[in-house]
């Protein structure tokens, strides 16, 4: 089998350098800086209060940050754009087309008013899609790409257990093929069980979609499974960052190692 | 504008007010659709009985202006006609039923069946000026949804409408998209109403009282129901005429004529249905007991109410 | 680097220490200053007492550990990479086209069936799902894993099935170079013939393997030429 060629010229999808953004005294997030490639995730790993969610929303352009840049690179050709100095409109547009956002609490992320199929279908409509029956096809297609049975398209998510209107929530962001995604503890409320399922799906669609992602977990093995390389946050700085399985199984930082070896087996 | 006598200001409002409101109207003329805030006034009325409209034109109406004010496309309704006697009260200007000798039109729920031409100006009372805040209750968010025109969430209710009941099944305060920039309510009309917004040669401005809101669509302005390539925008449609006067092209009100279940159906606007019986149009009902006792009701009641209030 | 053509692993002063932060920073050295150079079509098995750091440097060749000094040079195609200081997405690329290492542990998600998790390195190489399930399923057949247990999970197997599911995920996509850790450690005699013909057809079929065979009788079977590691003491 012939390998792929490793691209050494390639480009970063997000080149981000040198973030930071203090509330009052506290340093939230400090001197953060890494390059995501396009199909990579990365995974930010660190205990509550640690700067992890501050640094996604750094990232996905939702707070300013104080110190750094966060450019993103769609073309692959000249700097990429600066996150935070495109105008608001231009941001919405990204993080509805290109980008998308993967909230912990789905109700964050989904509009419990209106049925299934509108949720999944809005992405494309406020883009343009224009004819209902294609963007109803389009919506239960999704809807059973999430393993969501299609009679309940024309549900309400309120009528939905909280693993599905996360996994509709899922639906919802990547219906329109988005290149980079963010997501804020993706599993985090859910059963054990329905985590499980949670995880092998979102394994599954990263993989076949070649999405880039940043996600934040205090989850561990969640981090293993899902991510391709992790940061270690400890009090708003990024202590050790490396492939997966290496920062896990051979950790350098004593705060990692306190990390890993916290872990309860089941 | 001048004084028309001591003790009150010409059109009830102090000039510092109108002065105020006619900014927010010409910036609101300005800037099609736009909604633009007003420090609206206490009114004589309630919320909800047109002060947003009043305070519009209050503002803009002058000693030559011959006013129309109609209710559901009645001129004989109480709201309509508290409000024609208060502006007469209060200006001394002529008012009318007939829709071609006014010159300011204010409505509630109805554009008139004759058509209105650049000489006329049509205000409406609007209850609720935004259109995103059934999907977005927060006012700084649907701000910015304006600012951006991000109006996904229009289609995401039709949808939803689709969904639901097979159709869109908005069929009053349908939303327009207003010279391709701003998303507009076009308040409580029948969307029957909007193709008569669409390009056309009269001044529209909307008064929102209660919101403090003021909007305008000037001549000429493109207003484009919102709608999907498979579902298109479509107005209501009878398959009747009048029963008074047989008109097949205006809006039709139900009224119930007795307790045994009689029933006709009615032109909403009052003054084409008048207008058009006295050119000798006769609808299917017309010489019924029904037809004749309702036809000589709004007669009556339409002259009674202009009669009241007369200086 | 010129290095002649059938080198497929060429590592150089590697050194490893654990530093353990948690228990007052104790280091623990495994190995120093290793040179260790693979060839396509040949086994090496590493060898030395429990403790000399077996494990530890077939994980440092896959870049599952980190190593303190030295370099790790895989063949990857047309390219050379240093699997020590590659980024992680170039160590992922050669893990999934040009090494596989089959550990001790199978460690996957949860609920996804036996098939698929020996099918996903195959899917991952962008090989179409219905070919990559056969293929998957023709080698767990093989391994003698009944056909009822392909749609459950694993986590549920014994310990011989585990591995050999394990051995499987390994073997199926035909990748130049093979890590295996105790590949034989908990399997009868049967199986264990089986997995010994596998390695043997890798090997002939030009692979570079390197592994860790605690029983003499694997070893000649694979014809391994050993590769001794010293047990260090534990540093001052």
């Amino acid at each position: 089998m012939n390998a792929a060629p490793l691209m050494e010229a390639e480009r970063p999808l997000l080149a981000v350098s040198g973030l930071g953004k203090a509330f009052g005294a506290r340093r939230a997030c400090d001197d953060v800086s890494f390059d995501l490639y396009a199909g990579e995730v990365l995974g930010v790993v660190g205990e509550s209060g640690s700067g992890k969610t501050t640094l996604l929303r750094c990232l996905s352009g939702d707070l300013t940050p104080d110190t750094g840049t966060v450019l993103y690179g769609p073309n692959g050709n000249g700097p990429g754009l600066d996150v935070h100095a495109l105008p608001e409109g231009r941001r919405r547009l990204l993080m509805r087309t290109e980008w998308g956002y993967v909230h912990q609490n789905p109700r964050d992320g989904l509009r419990m008013g209106v049925s299934a199929g509108a949720n999944i279908g809005e992405r494309p409509m406020a883009v343009g899609a224009r004819h209902y029956g294609h963007i109803r096809a389009q919506a239960a297609d999704w809807l059973a790409r999430v393993e969501i049975e299609n009679d309940r398209l024309d549900d309400r998510p309120v009528t939905f257990s909280g693993g599905m209107q996360q996994r509709l929530q899922l639906a919802r962001v990547l219906v329109n093929g988005p290149r980079l995604v963010f997501m804020d503890e993706p599993t985090g409320g859910l059963d054990v069980s329905v985590q499980a399922r949670l995880l092998d799906l979102l394994r599954d669609l990263v993989t076949r979609l070649g999405l880039a992602a940043v996600i934040v977990t205090h989850d561990l093995a969640v981090a293993r499974l899902l991510a391709h390389r992790l940061m270690v946050m400890k009090d708003g700085r990024a202590v050790e960052h490396g492939l997966t399985d290496q920062v896990l199984d051979d950790p350098h930082h004593p705060y990692t190692q306190l990390l890993v070896s916290s872990v309860l087996q089941a | 504008m001048t004084q028309h006598d001591s003790g009150v200001t010409f059109g009830y409002l102090d000039e510092q007010t109108k002065r105020m409101i006619r900014r927010a109207v010409l910036k609101a003329v300005a800037i099609p659709g736009y909604q633009v805030p007003f420090a609206g006034r206490e009114m004589p009325l309630p919320y909800g009985w047109g002060t947003g409209g009043i305070q519009v034109t209050a503002s803009i109406i002058g000693p030559d202006d011959v006013l129309k004010v109609i209710d559901q496309g009645a001129d004989d309704t109480t709201n309509a006609v508290s409000i024609r006697r208060f502006f007469r009260r209060v200006t001394g200007v002529r008012t009318t039923e007939h829709t071609t000798e006014a010159t300011l039109i204010q409505t509630r729920h109805r554009i008139p069946e004759t058509p209105l031409g650049p000489d006329q100006i049509l205000i409406y009372q609007v209850p609720i000026p935004e259109p995103l805040r059934f999907m977005e209750a927060r006012e700084t968010e649907t701000r910015r949804m304006h600012a951006l025109a991000d109006y996904g969430v229009m289609h995401v209710k039709l949808y939803e409408d689709i969904s639901q009941y097979g159709r869109i099944a908005k069929a009053y305060d349908y939303p327009v998209m207003v010279n391709g920039r701003y998303v507009m309510a076009p308040s409580p009309i029948p969307k029957f109403d909007n193709p008569k917004m669409h390009d056309a040669p009269f001044l529209q401005l909307f008064g929102a009282g209660r919101e403090k809101r003021i909007y305008a669509v000037p001549p000429h302005t493109s207003v484009v129901s919102l709608d999907f390539e498979d579902h298109p925008f479509e107005v209501q449609s009878w398959d009747r005429v009048c029963d008074l006067c047989g008109a097949d092209d205006s809006y039709l009100d139900e009224v119930v004529t007795d307790d045994a279940g009689g029933r006709l159906f009615v032109c909403s606007d009052s003054d084409y249905c008048a207008g058009r019986r006295a050119a000798g149009h006769e609808g299917p009902a017309a010489a019924s007991a029904a037809g004749a006792a309702l036809s000589e009701t709004m007669t009556a009641v339409s002259r009674e109410a202009d009669g009241e209030g007369t200086p | 680097m010129i290095l002649p053509d059938d080198v497929m692993i060429q590592a150089g002063g590697l050194t490893k220490t654990f530093v353990l932060h948690t228990q007052g920073g104790t280091a623990i050295p495994v190995f120093r200053d290793i040179t260790l150079t693979v060839r396509a079509g040949e086994v090496v098995a590493l060898h030395g007492p429990s403790g000399a750091g077996k494990s530890t440097l077939l994980r440092t060749l896959v870049a599952n550990y980190r190593p303190d000094a030295g370099h790790v040079m895989v063949r990857h195609g047309g390219d050379w990479v240093d699997m020590v200081t590659a980024p992680p997405r170039h160590v992922l690329a050669v893990r999934r086209h040009t090494m596989a290492h089959v550990s001790q542990f199978l460690r996957v998600i949860p609920r996804v069936p036996t098939l698929d998790v020996v099918a996903e390195p195959l899917i991952a190489l962008g090989e179409e799902r219905t070919a990559a399930r056969a293929r998957a399923g023709a080698l767990l057949a093989r391994l003698n894993i009944p056909e009822r247990l392909w749609s459950l999970a694993p986590a549920t197997f014994s310990g011989g099935e585990q591995q050999r599911v394990n051995v499987a995920r390994g073997f199926v996509s035909a990748r130049p170079i093979l890590l295996l850790d105790e590949p034989t450690a908990s399997l009868d005699r049967a199986n264990r013939d089986i997995v010994v013909d596998l390695i043997r057809e890798a090997r002939d079929d030009g692979a570079a393997v390197v592994g860790i065979f605690h029983d003499a009788e694997v070893r000649a079977a694979v014809g391994a030429r050993l590769f001794t590691l010293e047990r260090r003491e534990t540093a001052a």
